[in-house]
Order: structure tokens, then sequence, then C-alpha cells
């Protein structure tokens, strides 16, 4: 190990390195050598933990989820309820992503070129949704727009009422990925295009629009994933109407709970291919945008 | 971009408009029915015995996971920063996964492989619970912290480099000595930050915890638990309250640490 570095470190310096020389004989035995052969047990330590903790609970899902081979998983995921689930899930999801697209760059948008008083506790305001237990957002919301609404606004058991719970819990996902590309970017373009006569609609669609696209998408896919896999803050406010309010969420817990393993694994399995896909298209989308800056 | 006053003061309102009527007036209606009754009957509300198991067995948690996550999580980041070996990329994306499951998802995929008939559920009939007891509810709550320790220390040790770990060596230190000298003090702030992020959601973690978890006050249920049976089971709305305030609470504490220790990583 210690050999390794002080090669890699010789080399980042950019110059050649000697051989190295063996180990003097007053350099106190067992230091470079104990650490050598340290490192692969250290490695392997992790990789066993690695694999316990996270690899083997979801290979003995997707086992599970493939105990009656791939057509058994397909008919699972394809049965009514399943799919409804899968469908209300993905659609509200969507519909949340798109509201925190817009909602989100708003928010950045007055926290970054905006003064007012007040606005530091905003901004504090913000990560709260990421610090706040799920089920406590699911009991807020509840108080405010469930049966005791003191508004007499009833969200209870509705659509509308799942949007609610999770435009609260991924609230900081784009406003926190716009706002630092916001205040980097450089004002004296969006000044140029004013006075050349631009109106302001005009300069945010064509030089502010695209400067955010790529923290815009990002922070949007990240709310998407986060959204179609939420089960605590929509437990209470959902309703868990199959068909209608009941996300994939809810299915599979109700799987396990009447005794329909494979059901249950197999949705988990969709839902994570889901998420997977979506990861997968953003760091795609990533790669593309930092290529293109590259070769600018 | 100039804007109208008026245009500007629209767009204030708007975006003010929606945080208050997501954030703010919830938040706000919990304070209020929470402490109208007097902090008397929040205080009484969250001492009943249940309560108070669940508060034991939440920080019984942190307790478990924490030291799991820094031991395990500093070891992660060290191979993955200074490690040269195959399967790295692997290693990489696996340690993100936890953040791509829902919850419910990694409680299943527990009860799949330590639930009776799991590849593991043989430890059962060996007198070791892990499903409906508190080592599912410790995986659980691992699985969904795993990245925080390892992501929070990773860049540090990047920052570092090793010339500091190697002159140590060159100067007779063994491998334990250069870690607990030279490594530890430099990711320390990293590293608090990680725990910080882990204890935070190991109190708010509910839904990973509710599939592997019996449910049985003061048994195997959580303070997030004990949120959700008073709501749904006990109709106790109050007391549900009472119990989310205390975890708000806790989650605004989290908060104010997060921001000082930001503060001070900075001004390192």
């Amino acid at each position: 190990m210690s050999t390794a570095t002080a090669t890699t470190g010789a080399g980042r310096d950019g110059v050649a390195a000697p051989p190295l020389p063996a180990p003097t004989p007053d350099r106190p035995v067992g230091t470079g050598r104990g650490r050598a052969r340290l490192a692969p047990l250290g490695i392997g330590v992790v990789g066993l933990w690695l694999s316990v903790v996270v690899l083997l609970p979801l290979a003995a899902l997707t086992a599970t989820a493939l105990g009656d081979g791939v057509t058994g998983l397909w008919s699972a995921v394809t049965a009514p309820t399943a799919l409804a689930a899968l469908r209300v899930t993905v659609g509200v999801a969507a519909g949340v992503a798109l509201v925190n697209a817009v909602m989100g760059t708003l928010i950045a948008w007055v926290l970054v070129r905006d003064e007012f008083r007040g606005k530091r506790v905003v901004d504090a305001l913000i990560d709260l949704p990421f610090a706040l237990p799920t089920i406590v957002a699911s009991i807020v919301l509840l108080s405010l727009y469930g049966p005791n609404s003191p508004v007499h606004l009833q969200l209870n058991a509705t659509r509308p009422g799942l949007m609610v719970a999770l435009a609260f819990v991924t609230l900081p996902f784009v406003v926190r990925s716009v706002q630092p590309v916001l205040i980097e970017a450089e004002r004296d373009v969006e000044e140029a295009a004013a006075s050349l006569g631009a109106g302001s609609w005009t300069i945010f669609r064509r030089v502010v629009l695209p400067t955010l696209a790529p923290a815009l998408i990002s922070g949007t896919g990240l709310a998407f994933a986060r959204a179609i896999g939420e089960y605590g803050s929509v437990v209470l406010i959902g309703g868990n109407i199959p068909g209608r309010t009941q996300v994939a969420s809810q299915y599979i817990q109700q799987q396990i709970e009447v005794d329909r393993p494979l059901n249950a694994a197999a949705v988990s399995v969709a839902l994570l291919g889901i998420a997977f896909a979506t990861l997968f298209l953003l760091r795609l989308l990533a790669g593309r945008g930092r290529r293109r800056e590259a070769s600018a | 971009m100039r804007t109208a006053p008026t245009t500007r003061l629209g767009l204030r309102l708007l975006a003010l408009g929606y945080l208050v009527l997501l954030l703010a007036l919830p938040i706000a209606l919990i304070l209020v029915r929470t402490f109208s009754p007097g902090v008397e009957a929040f205080l009484a509300s969250v001492r009943t015995p249940a309560a108070l198991s669940a508060l034991n067995l939440s920080l019984l948690i942190v307790a478990l996971v924490v030291p799991l996550n820094v031991g395990f999580g500093v070891a992660t980041a060290l191979a993955l920063v200074r490690g040269r070996f195959r399967g790295r990329g692997l290693l990489q994306a696996v340690v993100d996964l936890p953040f791509a499951v829902s919850p419910v998802v990694v409680g299943v995929s527990l009860i799949l492989l330590w639930g009776a008939g799991g590849w593991f559920g043989g430890v059962e009939s060996l007198g070791f619970r892990v499903i409906f007891g508190v080592p599912g509810m410790v995986l659980a709550t691992v699985f969904v912290t795993l990245p925080f320790v390892v992501r929070e220390v990773e860049p540090v040790l990047h920052e570092i480099g090793t010339e500091q770990e190697e002159a140590a060596a060159t100067l007779g230190a063994g491998a334990w000595q250069t870690f607990w000298r030279i490594t530890l003090p430099a990711i320390r702030w990293g590293l608090t930050y990680g725990v910080v992020l882990t204890i935070a959601r190991s109190l708010g973690e509910f839904g990973a915890v509710i599939m592997v978890s019996s449910g049985f006050p003061g048994v195997s249920q959580t303070l997030t638990l004990l949120v959700h049976a008073r709501y749904i089971d006990d109709h106790n709305t109050y007391g549900a309250y009472a119990v989310a305030t205390l975890l708000m609470g806790l989650a605004v504490l989290t908060l104010l640490l997060m921001t000082l220790l930001d503060r001070k990583r900075s001004t390192r």
C-alpha cells in the first residue's frame, strides 16, 4: 500500500520516479508491510459489510420476485391493482416533479435576486422538509388539509392530498440545485440582452433558463425519484384507496401484510427499475452537458 | 435581468405564498394545537410509559447505528479514495444505492432475507430474532443511512491527500498510529457532519422500520411508529401532535447543528 501511494505521488509531480529503495533495515519492521497486508483485508471487510447490509437483501428481493420466473414477475406487476398503484405513483410523482420545477425555480430566483426582510429565515426554512421525519410531514399536512382543517379544505384520501404530501418532502431538491447556479450566473449577459431591448420574459427564456437547465433537470429528476418511493408522508394523507390513491409503496406494504411476498417483491423490483432508470438518465444528461461545456 | 417592481413583488408573493401554504402554516398549526392545552399537557403526553419506551428504543437504535456507520463508513471511504483495486466503481455504486431505494422496499428486502423462509431465516430458529425485533430495525436504519458518513468523509480524504500520512509512515508510525494521529483529526468535521445526518435520519426513519417492526408498544415501537399508532390506532390526535412536535424539535436541532458545522468546515 505504502509503495503504491509513493509511486503515484512521484508520478503526480511529473517527475520520473526513480526505482524505490528497498525498505532500509533501520525502518521499524512491520509498518509498511503491515499496512500492505491490512489493505486487502480492509477492502474485504468493507465488501462483506456492504454485501450483507445492502446487496444480499436486494438479491433476496430479486430472487423472490423471480420465484415463478419472468412470466410470474410480469403477471404480478401487471395485475390490475399493482398496475393501478404504479400508474398513480408515476403520474402523481411526475406532476409533483413538474410543480417542483416551476415553484422551485421561482423560489430560488426570489431567494437570490430579490431582497426583503426575513429572507434568511425563508432560506433556512427550505431545508426543513429534509430534516423532518416523513411521518411528521404527514401529521403536519393533515392538520391543515385533513379532517380537522380550520379552513375546511379536505384533501384527505385524494390525489391532490398525495401531491401536497410529496411536494412537501421534495421541496428542497430543485431549490437547492438551482440556487447556486443562479448565484454564479453572470449578470452582464442578461444586462446586454436588456440593453438590446429584450423583455424580461425573453431574457429569462433565452438567457437564464438555458444556464439553469442542467441543475433544473437534475433537481427535478431527483425529486421524481424520491417521490415514487415515498411512504411515510403519504401513509396518513393518501387514504390507500386501490386504483385511486394507493401508491406503489402502500401496495407493497399491503401485499406483505396479506402474505403475498411475490407480489410485493415484483412491484418492488418495478419501482427500483423506475428509480434506476431515472438516475441513469440523469447521469447520462449530466455527462453530455459536461462534454458540451468542455468542447465549447 | 431587470424586472419591473410590480413583477418582482408578484413573484415574491407567489413564492412566499407557496411556502406559507405548504410549510409555514401547517407547522404553525401543529405547534398551536400542541401547546394550546398548555405545556403540561404536552409534557404529560410525551412522558407516558409508551412514549418514554419509544424514545428509549429510538435512542438505542441511534446508539447502535452510529458506531456501525462510523466504523464501516470511514473504512469504506478509505477504500474508495486510497484503494487501487478492481471493482471500485461497483463499490461506489453500491454506496449510492440506498438513496435510490424506497424505504418500504428496504423493509421488504430485509424480510425476504432474514424473515421466516428467507435465505438467512435459519437464524430465527437459533433464537436470534431479526425481523420484528431490534436487529431488523437496526439493519433497516443502517441501510437507509449508509451513504451519509461515506459521502461526507470521502471528499475530505481526497482533499488532504496522502503526504502527511506518508511522512508519518516514514517517521516510523504504524498504520493505526497514522490513522489516529493524522487521518482521523483531518476528517473529524466531515465525519461529524455525516454522524449528524445519520442521527437525524435514524430518529426519523419510518417506512423501512415499520415494515420490520412488530409495532408492540414498549417492545419495538420507535417515536415515528408511535406517532403513526397514536393517530391511526388510538385516534389520539393530540398525542400524535405532541410526539410529532418532539420530533420536529429534534429536527430543528439537527438543522442548527448542521449550519454550525458547515461554518466550521469552511473556516477550517
